[in-house]
């Protein structure tokens, strides 16, 4: 194939494996938090006494390490690396791809400093008080103008169905971010919520639902539908399921917020309109499962030899898994058991270990050697091992967590024949306990799966040779 | 690309970079405007019960406490209208309970108890010595020991900014309010301030 001579001819791939690097690095800080965190429920004394080490401070920082970092430099790298090869340009602006990586570097450690040091806004998955918002915002904007600026510039006619998802995701999180951090500073690091109450909460779980519907779920389909083609080397199974998902799945997820809002003061109109549509959800979410799964069909032989697919596959069934208990989950019957429990612990688990974790590992596992000159991680039996000992630690944590929840629920609602309560509330404290062991030995297996995979990372990259990638120069008829 | 057939159905979106951003927009658009806007419009949800008054400057330090030390991961303040959770913890949560809470904290999880109405369930001495080392009263509770907190002043000169700032996004502070501030909460630590919160959490409503 002839090849452009030009500079401008090889792919922009540094900030890719800049970014590919730092989310194994920030893989296994914020599961380290999480590790600790989970042994502090199961020993309170493991704080030390130390404030910037008690559970309320670092159980924020956990969320925003493993969603924000740890999945933020995932989905960075691989839709700087998917837009250009499916577009068939470099980026477009790479210096302000730059800047997008040393923005969100700025952003994680100014996370990791401050919010230990108790700095907070108080709502969940957006504790960053408002100069972090800021510089988040000013960041997001930059990806936003290289990302929709490398397909403006696109040398392929239709963009590739990998780029809606991760171009949705993109501008929705662009809206969620901005909505609801929304507030008036009262001092530098001190900020109180626009809203109040029942907006706030309303404000706050529409943010929340769509952060997983969004940053955890459209921009990792994006990389489902770029890596497993790939991987597996098979076409997607249906283009037409990926049109109707991708836009059905866009539109129901901003509906589902109220679910995380059952029973409580929010009007009931907005609760059943929640469970409405996270009920119908089940059906764009389980779209995308089987166009993913369905990839494979006549190929199956191949998850017996190749561990990466079986990090995208697996994935794939836990996110099945995930999208159904979700909805279940949404009805309020259901939900008055479930809510406040451990159940939600295991089930955003389910989803964050199974789903956004495997399919990250999968894809950085196919990534990053073809960054450094190779085609394959330095040893694949550690990604096997990885593979396993990840899948073991799932299983343990949210069985643990499912057994510890529905125990909680029936505890906290069993009333003697008398009209009294049969547990006060440390019972279920005492009952959970060792659940909480399993969970931390889970979590244990699951970071320990995460240090095989960052050794991985470290010999394949010594031993690699980073070059420029030219873009290849497509025939005239694959322009039309 | 002119040479190339005039495209058609959904191939008419995927060949073009703002069509296809501005429908995205519009999509994601329609389900917050319908369940948020309303909100701002229902009596219920935009007017104090009876008997709810903003924070006093102290309680208001301890609710900054609360925040800081991000109690909402264990506790929740929303106590649902089911049997056992009235009996559990009293009265269930109204919406006008709420309207000067910025940021609500009716949590997402119940590690420890809900609190929402916890004000007046247990006196200050027990919430001072349970806050220090919750397993001197609670042998087997795994709530995190706040040691510090009786040993940390409350940021007294900062309160009247609080307030200013609060006042600005809807809560009715006088100028009285703010300008005594500072010395209302002068020489308070901020285990005081928590304390003071927590026995105020849900009285107004019985």
């Amino acid at each position: 194939m002839p090849l452009n001579p030009t500079p401008a001819s090889t792919f922009h791939d540094n900030t890719v494996r800049l970014f590919a690097y730092a989310a194994v690095l920030w893989g296994i800080v914020g599961m380290l938090v999480g590790v600790l965190i989970a042994a502090q429920l199961t020993w309170p004394e493991l704080n030390f006494g130390i404030p910037w080490l008690s559970y309320g401070r670092l159980r924020p920082l956990h969320t925003n390490a493993v969603i924000f970092a740890f999945g933020g430099c995932t989905l960075f790298a691989t839709s700087f690396h998917v837009v250009q090869r499916t577009c068939q340009v470099p980026l477009f602006a790479p210096k302000l791809a730059e800047f997008v990586f040393w923005g969100w570097q700025a952003v994680i450690v100014a996370a990791a400093i401050s919010l230990p040091l108790g700095y907070t806004q108080g709502k969940e998955y957006a504790e960053l008080e408002w100069p972090i918002d800021i510089l988040i915002a000013v960041v997001w904007v930059c990806y936003a103008i290289v990302f929709f600026g490398t397909i403006g510039v696109r040398k392929v006619r239709h963009i590739y169905v990998a780029n809606w998802f991760f171009g949705a995701f993109i501008l929705t999180v662009a809206l969620l971010h901005i909505v609801n951090s929304a507030a008036i500073p009262a001092g530098w690091m001190k900020s109180y919520s626009a809203y109040a109450g029942v907006q706030d909460a309303m404000v706050q779980w529409w943010y929340g639902h769509n952060a997983v519907g969004f940053f955890l779920t459209a921009g990792f389909l994006g990389m489902m539908y770029y890596y497993i083609p790939k991987q597996a080397q098979r076409p997607i199974y249906s283009y037409r399921l990926s049109i109707v998902h991708f836009w059905a799945l866009i539109f129901t997820y901003m509906w589902a917020g109220p679910h995380h809002l059952h029973y409580t003061a929010l009007p009931d109109w907005a609760q059943s309109i929640g469970m409405l549509f996270s009920l119908v959800l089940l059906a764009p979410s389980w779209g995308g499962m089987i166009n993913g799964m369905m990839t494979l069909s006549g190929a199956w032989h191949k998850l017996r030899d190749d561990p990466i697919l079986k990090f995208l596959i697996v994935s794939l069934s836990f996110y099945g898994m995930s999208t159904f208990e979700g909805p279940m989950m949404s009805i309020k019957t259901v939900n008055a058991l479930s809510h406040y429990t451990d159940w939600t612990i295991g089930h955003v688990h389910s989803g964050a270990l199974g789903w956004v974790g495997l399919i990250s590992m999968g894809c950085l596992y196919h990534l990053i050697p073809r960054m450094v000159g190779r085609t394959q991680m330095h040893s694949v039996r550690a990604i096997e091992l990885h593979f396993w000992v990840a899948t073991l630690g799932i299983v343990l944590y949210i069985a643990a967590m499912w057994i510890a929840g529905v125990m909680q629920g029936l505890m906290w609602r069993a009333v003697n024949a008398d009209g009294t309560l049969v547990y006060s509330f440390v019972e279920s404290v005492k009952a959970t306990w060792p659940f909480y062991f399993i969970r931390f030995v889970g979590g244990v297996l699951y970071l320990g799966g995460m240090a095989i995979m960052a050794w991985n990372v470290v010999m394949t990259a010594r031993s690699g040779r980073v070059a420029p990638i030219p873009v290849p120069v497509m025939p005239s008829a694959a322009r039309a | 690309m002119s040479e190339v057939a005039k495209p058609s159905g959904h191939e008419r979106i995927e060949t073009s970079n703002l069509l296809m951003i501005v429908l995205i927009l519009a999509v994601v658009a329609v389900g917050g405007l319908v369940e948020i806007v309303p909100l701002y419009f229902q009596r219920s949800t935009t007017q104090p019960a009876p008997g709810v008054k903003p924070y006093t400057a102290l309680q208001l330090a301890g609710r900054d406490v609360y925040l800081r030390e991000g109690c909402y991961n264990c506790h929740s303040q929303m106590i649902r209208p089911l049997l056992a959770e009235t009996l559990r913890y009293g009265t269930y949560s109204r919406a006008g309970e709420f309207v000067y809470d910025h940021p609500f904290q009716w949590g997402s999880k119940r590690t420890g108890p809900d609190l929402h109405r916890v004000g007046g369930k247990y006196s200050d001495e027990w919430q001072r010595l349970h806050l220090n080392n919750p397993r001197d009263l609670v042998p087997e509770s795994n709530m995190p020991a706040y040691p510090w907190l009786e040993k940390t002043q409350v940021a007294s000169q900062e309160m009247a900014q609080r307030m200013t700032a609060l006042r600005r996004v809807g809560v009715p502070y006088s100028d009285e309010e703010i300008a005594k501030a500072a010395a209302d909460t002068a020489g308070k630590t901020e285990l005081d301030a928590l304390v003071a919160y927590l026995q105020v959490l849900g009285t107004a409503v019985k």
